[in-house]
């Protein structure tokens, strides 16, 4: 069978420079290839498949809680185990799931989409994986001692303090989150400078893609955000482990400053996982409409303020704690503004199916189906943002329904779609569009026939992280009804698992551009060489790649000549705001420092957990000293290069 | 044809300062350190608004006799340093290597004014809530200016034995840099703990 695309790669390859190239961007042979890669393809197809490790695990946990729920009194689960199950099930979707699949998106694409060779810190590209993959494994430890954290995925104190959560299992979470908050810290740091040095010529602020203004966006905030959370988890740990009252009373502490500092943290942190979401759709939606997206900078700019009121609206989480009543109705008033900037990528998204010839395909699908969940989701979600409903609403099954609307509807509908859009890219294979028909409809019927009936029982009055109610109350067959529905999404999702495996084996062959988009990643082969541009391209509009059907009549993009750079492992970094060439960076290469650093964080946080000085002081001298190498200076000191160019 | 050339135009490569990438690299550290920082103080504030009625509750304000020394030799390693730095790139490698030693000295001084500090306090972590948050915000401080000195240390034994080449002026740079915003920051955590409660 022919490629879907049979056409050459707009960008050039020649053959005697991709020789050069591959010698110098290839992975090292064997075992340090493997640990060592800090290659942003290999990373970001790590983040992917962790990401969705942890989705099954959290699912997995997910569906052991319905089938207690499923009928009342039941007993598979004692209230101790449904604890840690909700518990480790909202920490997996929330820290290890969510985030990290988008990281994992963002990670493949930027530099393609950018029109770059790679990341800005290849190093710390690989750090932040590692860290991601080890503060899991960290916090799933403890899981088959029973020592799982048991508070919830916001861990509220008095009910997390020593007093009333003795074990380890509080511990845990605090020093996870902490551990998994370098990794994402590291993360943001690189995809900020990645942003605003690694760019080709001419990609000017006003042709990103609406995904790089998302993660953009995300990780400054993350930036800020992450530092709260884990300040509040320290303070605990030290509450829990050396008698400090931070959130303690009996020494003055407040235990209304944990709830502050969590929602400083998890306010933005909602939006971090979704803005790079909205941004895949905006970004590939449009492909399957054959159109530009209606209304760019409307929705860039809707991404950024989401976000600048995202931050201040963390009270609204605290409507039933008593904060004083002026400062509550400002926040009320703060969360309806935040309905204003999504509203404005929903509609930029509808018009830009009514006006485009929309292909009704499977990304095509998901892509619509996020639209009608965000709304329903949207809709919940400014129903509890209003006061007087929020003190009926806030813990019953209400919440449950609106967070998975929000969560599974904008974050995992949005993510699937992208992967059909994007495995052709990823793999050189298309996934079979026929399954995936299958697939979309068993996920959203069975999405729809778990979380829909949720808001009935909420309103009904029954409470969340209950693990079982009683057969009079009349709960019985709506929660038979949800079970039923989660079981039939899992397997939604186990067959769009099979779906991604048989295109991987046998799908049909994409060639560079089988959706016949408009943007840089498309303008390469598939899969990519691992130094991407052979040529780096010359950027003149937002659409590369549909210049001359959109009839741009200004300057056109320039593939075929552009710089070459091809004297070692090296790219070309720009000016942050005009994108003018501006210094050639030589690129670090395999390495097992990243790795290393990451496993060397293990005893340290180990240490801290077990109270073992020697384990501790271990980790953190081995940490020490990777970090000196780490930083070492490097044998090469050339000043500067002459310009090599192809064309 | 299309084909390979090498241009008359040159390029630099790496680059100093904001044209390189490492700069801003350590801008973003930066910010999530400096936004840490303010949400310990903020902490403080808050604990010190909802608990007591006094604040600190016991014995006063921290006294100044050794916070105002330390903060003299802090602030003045920071200039310290930064001439080191000039020297170094005007090739004055000797007295460079001289001024950082005496900025190690004095970063060691700031440090063991601290721990006099600490251990001269009539109360102990577990005190109460104002013991817990002055010794976690002057320690996260003082965790900062130990990491800082190891780095200030091993930039000495590299430049002693030579690691440090002309093209590798961006480490000094940068770790210097990173000095200054530690000794920013601790100006901040001085007004929060000896001078706001002078003024309340
Ligand atoms: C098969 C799919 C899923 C099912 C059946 C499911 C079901 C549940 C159930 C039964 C609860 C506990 C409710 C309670 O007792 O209070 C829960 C909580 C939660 N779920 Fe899911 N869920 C699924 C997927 C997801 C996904 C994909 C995410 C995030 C991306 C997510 C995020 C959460 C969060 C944050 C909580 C709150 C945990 C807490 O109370 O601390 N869930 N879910
Ligand atoms: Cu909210």
């Amino acid at each position: 069978m022919s490629p879907v695309d049979p056409n050459p790669p707009i960008s050039p390859n020649p053959p005697e420079i991709a020789a050069t190239l591959e010698a110098a961007w290839g992975e090292a042979p064997g075992l340090k290839g493997w640990f060592g890669s800090v290659d942003h393809k290999v990373i970001g197809i790590r983040y992917l498949f962790t990401a969705f490790a942890f989705l099954v695990v959290g699912g997995l946990e997910a569906l052991v809680m319905r089938i207690q729920l499923a009928r009342p009194d039941a007993a598979v689960l004692n209230p101790e185990q449904y604890d840690q199950l909700f518990s480790m099930h909202g920490v997996t979707m929330i820290f290890l799931y969510a985030l990290p699949v988008l990281s994992g998106f963002s990670n493949y694409l930027w530099p393609l989409m950018l029109g770059s060779r790679d990341m800005a810190f290849p190093r710390m590209n690989a750090l932040s994986f590692w860290l991601f993959l080890a503060a899991g494994i960290f916090l799933y430890l403890s899981f088959p001692f029973g020592a799982a954290p048991d508070g919830g995925w916001f861990n509220y104190v008095p009910n997390s303090s020593s007093e009333f959560s003795p074990g380890p299992n509080i511990d845990v979470y605090c020093l996870g989150l902490i551990f998994l908050g370098i990794s994402t810290t590291v993360g943001s740091a690189n995809f900020i400078v990645t942003l605003l040095r690694m760019r080709a010529p001419g990609m000017s602020i006003n042709r990103l893609p609406i995904i790089v203004w998302g993660t953009m966006t995300a990780s400054v905030a993350n930036l800020f955000a992450v530092p709260a959370v884990s300040l509040a988890c320290l303070f605990l740990w030290f509450d829990r482990n050396l008698g400090t009252h931070f959130f303690e009373v009996s020494g003055g502490g407040q235990p209304l400053l944990w709830q502050h500092l969590f929602w400083i943290f998890g306010h933005p942190w909602v939006y971090a996982i979704v803005l790079p979401a909205m941004g895949m759709v905006s970004d590939a939606l449009p492909v399957h409409c054959r159109r530009p997206l209606v209304g760019y900078t409307l929705v860039a700019m809707a991404t950024v303020a989401t976000m600048v009121v995202g931050f201040g609206v963390w009270l609204h989480h605290m409507f039933a704690t008593g904060v004083p009543t002026l400062a509550l109705s400002f926040f009320s008033a703060a969360s309806f503004v935040i309905a204003i900037p999504s509203a404005i990528s929903v509609f930029a998204w509808i018009a830009t199916i009514w006006t485009g010839r929309a292909r009704i395909t499977v990304p095509f699908l998901f892509f619509t189906s996020v639209i009608l969940l965000f709304v329903i989701g949207g809709v919940s979600g400014v129903m509890t943002a209003s006061l007087a409903l929020d003190w009926q609403l806030t813990d019953t099954y209400f919440i449950v329904a609106h967070l998975h609307y929000v969560l599974i509807g904008i974050n995992l509908f949005a993510v699937t779609g992208a992967i059909y859009h994007w495995f052709p890219k990823m793999s050189g294979r298309m996934m079979d569009e026929r399954l995936g028909r299958w697939v979309f409809g068993l996920m959203f019927a069975g999405f729809n026939l778990a979380f829909l009936p949720m808001h009935w029982l909420g309103l009904a009055g029954m409470p969340r992280r209950v693990y079982t109610y009683g057969s009079d109350m009349g709960f019985s067959s709506t929660n038979l009804v949800v079970s039923i529905g989660a079981f039939l999404f899992a397997f939604g999702i186990l067959l769009f698992f099979i779906n991604i495996w048989l295109g991987r084996r046998s799908g049909r062959v994409a060639g560079p551009n089988p959706w016949d988009g408009p943007t840089l990643e498309w303008a390469i082969s598939s899969p990519p060489p691992v130094y991407n541009f052979a040529v780096i391209p010359v950027i003149a509009s937002r659409h590369p790649l549909w210049e001359e059907r959109l009839g741009d009549t200004g300057e056109k993009s320039l593939f075929a000549e552009g710089f070459l750079l091809d004297r070692g492992k090296e790219t070309l970094a720009v000016t942050p705001l005009d994108g003018e060439p501006d210094v050639i960076l030589k690129m670090p290469g395999d390495s097992w420092l990243p790795f290393a650093l990451s496993v060397a964080l293990m005893p340290l946080f180990g240490g801290l957990l077990l109270h073992s000085v020697a384990l501790g002081a271990f980790g953190g001298i081995a940490t020490l000293i990777i970090l000196i190498r780490w930083y070492a200076p490097g044998g090469d000191t050339a000043q500067d290069e002459a310009v090599r160019v192809y064309g | 044809m299309a084909d390979a050339k090498t241009l008359d135009e040159r390029l630099p490569v790496h680059g100093m300062g904001q044209i390189g990438t490492p700069w801003w690299g350590m801008l973003c550290l930066f910010a999530t350190e400096g936004i840490l920082f303010a949400y310990l103080i903020f902490s403080y504030a808050y604990l010190g608004s909802q608990g007591f009625q006094a604040w600190p509750p016991t014995g006063g304000p921290p006294s100044l006799s050794l916070a105002i020394p330390a903060t003299v030799l802090l602030v003045g390693s920071s200039f310290v340093l930064e001439f080191a730095k000039r020297r170094a790139r005007t090739g004055d490698i000797a007295l460079a290597r001289v001024a950082l030693v005496i900025g190690i000295l004095m970063g060691a001084g700031f440090i063991a004014l601290g721990l006099k500090e600490w251990s001269d306090r009539p109360f102990s972590l577990s005190t109460d809530s104002y013991s817990s948050i002055y010794f976690v915000l002057t320690g996260t401080h003082l965790a900062h200016v130990a990491l800082g000195l190891i780095a200030l240390t091993v930039l000495l034994v590299w430049s002693m034995t030579g690691r440090i080449a002309p093209g590798h002026e961006q480490h000094r740079s940068l770790i210097t840099l990173y000095w200054h915003f530690v000794d920013v920051v601790w100006l901040f955590v001085f007004a929060t703990v000896y001078l706001a409660p002078r003024l309340a």
